[in-house]
């Protein structure tokens, strides 16, 4: 599970180039100025946001840059990470579902008459 | 202009207004109620006109498909005689992999013909997907703006999925954290770029759903040579279960019983950032459908399409563990890999089929795609590592956010009704409140429109008028 803001391991001080496809952060709400009805644990942190974009000065890493996104908008937030791609996968193995598999086997091989027990 | 929260907020309606480019305000009485068949009748499209359109961007005509297995394995676990047969809508073969595509096309077409530029939707679910699938089909630009991360920085893997699925066609995707002030977000970019607003609650959206009930009823009695007896949708904002309802009545299929089904989540809060990742299913889930069935205008339009207590017969819930379930045995069964999300309709069909006789016929109207993160396993290897805890069991044990029962057999796969009595006094009590009605008198036309809203006659309204009063005092 991993955090999706700037971390020190992701090259903090890294030049990036000018037209670099990159990823901004950016605190849109900060804690206490949530709105009325959000619960209190929600209320005690802020709202933030992400986007991608083309950077559009070159920049370091933890910097507050500008970029352009897709749809030609200019945003500003933190640099954290260039050429930002996908991590999700299909998690570890859950050892669950393979019981589930087996006990759908069993209903098959019964058959499908009515009263077979396993 | 001022971006700050009550600024933005207090120039809602005029943002609306002009992302939609529809006056709500002439279906308007003054009072609590609204012109709705008008304001569906205002799109300005007939249901023949959202198939041609929806034909011509690939959308719709996706195939019926018999579960033969399924409604075996329900015999076996039904009482003499019960068992209804099970067919699924297979909706995954949209272009998006959801029917949502339905809903997108209709919008994105229509907004494509007012002029605009492009199309904005606020979801973390599959409908960004499927307007960014139908924005680069039609030429427009889209942004998606979904709530994705937790305080820690740490996604649902579903959410993240889907915005990748909404970046691979084109759109840009703005990700937030928890919270209900993705509104106020999302009014700052349509009046930004000028977009349209294809909320998944204007007509369009629903009107383009009513071709779902449409053709499944046709299918099934051109194939069985009859309507369906019932038909499950899954509930949430209430879009689908309206619009789908509305298709099967415009097909003639009027005496099909329409039934919804959410999954339990009781007891969690949906703008609560510590419990975000503790939920496994991200929609279809009571947090939404319980009150978007009670208050469907607390939408992000100013009145919603998605009207779903004035078409259902019947609301259920199924848990977590049942729908992962059955979403594993529709694929070891039915040769169907889909995603969790889908399969709740069929786990609530599952069981209702076992009370309905073996002639009878039980669709559920649609499955999802699955991919990396939005899968059984991914979902519930997160929820093991939220600190879920995962076992065989009766699932009507289970505490949501704390653990999934998987059922023990079959058999344990037990929809729950939901009182529909008490959700339609919410209803009434909620519009009394929400239009500042409280002790004042509600004229005639009021309670024609709550009779319709919750599908009852005005002297039900009438009385639950005055058991409200009685409470007052």
């Amino acid at each position: 599970m991993k955090d999706s803001r700037l971390n020190p391991e992701r090259g903090v001080g890294e030049r990036i180039p000018k037209g670099t496809w990159v990823r901004i952060h950016r605190v849109v709400l900060p804690a206490g100025e949530r709105a009325p009805q959000v619960p209190e644990d929600t209320q005690n942190v802020p709202l933030e946001m992400w986007v991608k974009g083309y950077l559009k000065e070159e920049a370091y890493i933890g910097e507050t840059v500008e970029i352009i996104t897709l749809t030609g908008r200019k945003e500003h937030g933190n640099l954290i990470e260039a050429h930002p791609t996908y991590h999700h996968d299909f998690g570890d193995f859950v050892p669950e579902i393979l019981e589930i598999d087996r006990m759908l086997r069993e209903e098959r091989e019964a058959g499908d008459t009515s009263g077979t027990t396993l | 202009m001022a971006q700050h929260y009550e600024a933005v907020m207090a120039r809602k309606n005029e943002i609306m207004k002009q992302a939609i480019g529809m006056d709500y305000s002439r279906f308007e009485s003054g009072g609590i109620g609204f012109d709705y068949e008008a304001m569906m009748r205002d799109t300005g499209y007939a249901l023949s006109d959202i198939r041609a359109i929806q034909s011509e961007y690939g959308v719709g005509n996706t195939p019926l498909i018999e579960m033969k297995n399924l409604t075996a394995l329900a015999r076996k676990y039904a009482p003499e005689g019960k068992g209804a047969r099970i067919l699924v809508k297979d909706e995954s073969c949209n272009p998006s992999g959801s029917f949502k595509a339905r809903r997108a096309a209709t919008a994105v077409y229509h907004a494509k013909k007012m002029g605009y530029k492009g199309v904005i939707a606020a979801t973390s679910g599959n409908y960004g997907a499927a307007v960014a699938s139908q924005a680069a089909m039609q030429g427009l630009n889209c942004i998606i703006v979904q709530e994705t991360y937790d305080s820690k920085g740490v996604g649902q893997p579903e959410i993240i999925e889907k915005a990748r699925k909404c970046e691979a066609y084109g759109a840009e995707v703005i990700q937030l954290t928890v919270g209900p002030e993705l509104f106020y977000q999302f009014l700052i970019l349509l009046e930004e770029t000028g977009y349209f607003n294809a909320s998944l609650y204007t007509p369009f959206g629903i009107a383009g759903v009513e071709t779902l009930g449409f053709e499944l009823a046709e299918q099934t009695r051109a194939r069985y040579g009859k309507y369906p007896d019932a038909v499950v949708c899954t509930n949430a904002g209430g879009g689908n279960l309206t619009g789908t309802a509305r298709g099967l009545i415009a097909a003639g299929a009027s005496e099909t019983q329409v039934i919804a089904a959410s999954v339990d989540l009781s007891g969690l809060h949906m703008a609560s950032d510590g419990q975000f990742n503790k939920k496994s299913f991200t929609t279809g889930h009571t947090g939404f459908g319980m009150p978007f069935s009670i208050y469907p205008d607390r939408s992000d339009v100013p009145r919603s399409a998605a009207r779903p207590l004035r078409y259902m017969d019947r609301y259920v819930t199924v848990t977590q563990g049942e729908v992962f379930f059955m979403t594993e045995a529709l694929a070891q069964m039915e040769g169907l890999e889909r995603g969790p999300a889908g399969s709740i309709s069929l786990a609530a069909a599952f069981s209702i089929a076992r009370e309905m006789p073996e002639d009878a016929i039980i669709v559920v109207q649609e499955t999802e795609y699955t991919g990396a993160g939005k899968h059984i396993q991914p979902q519930l290897d997160f929820a093991g590592k939220n600190g879920i805890e995962l076992k065989f069991g009766n699932p009507k044990d289970q505490i949501p956010g704390r653990s999934i029962i998987f059922p023990e057999n079959p058999g344990r796969i037990q929809a729950v009704d939901v009182d529909l009595d008490r959700l339609r006094r919410s209803l009434i009590r909620t519009a009394i409140d929400a239009h500042d009605m409280k002790n004042k008198t509600i004229g005639s036309e009021d309670i024609a429109f709550l009779a319709a809203e919750c599908r009852r006659d005005e002297t039900y309204v009438t009385s639950v008028i005055q058991s409200l009063e009685e409470d007052r005092k």
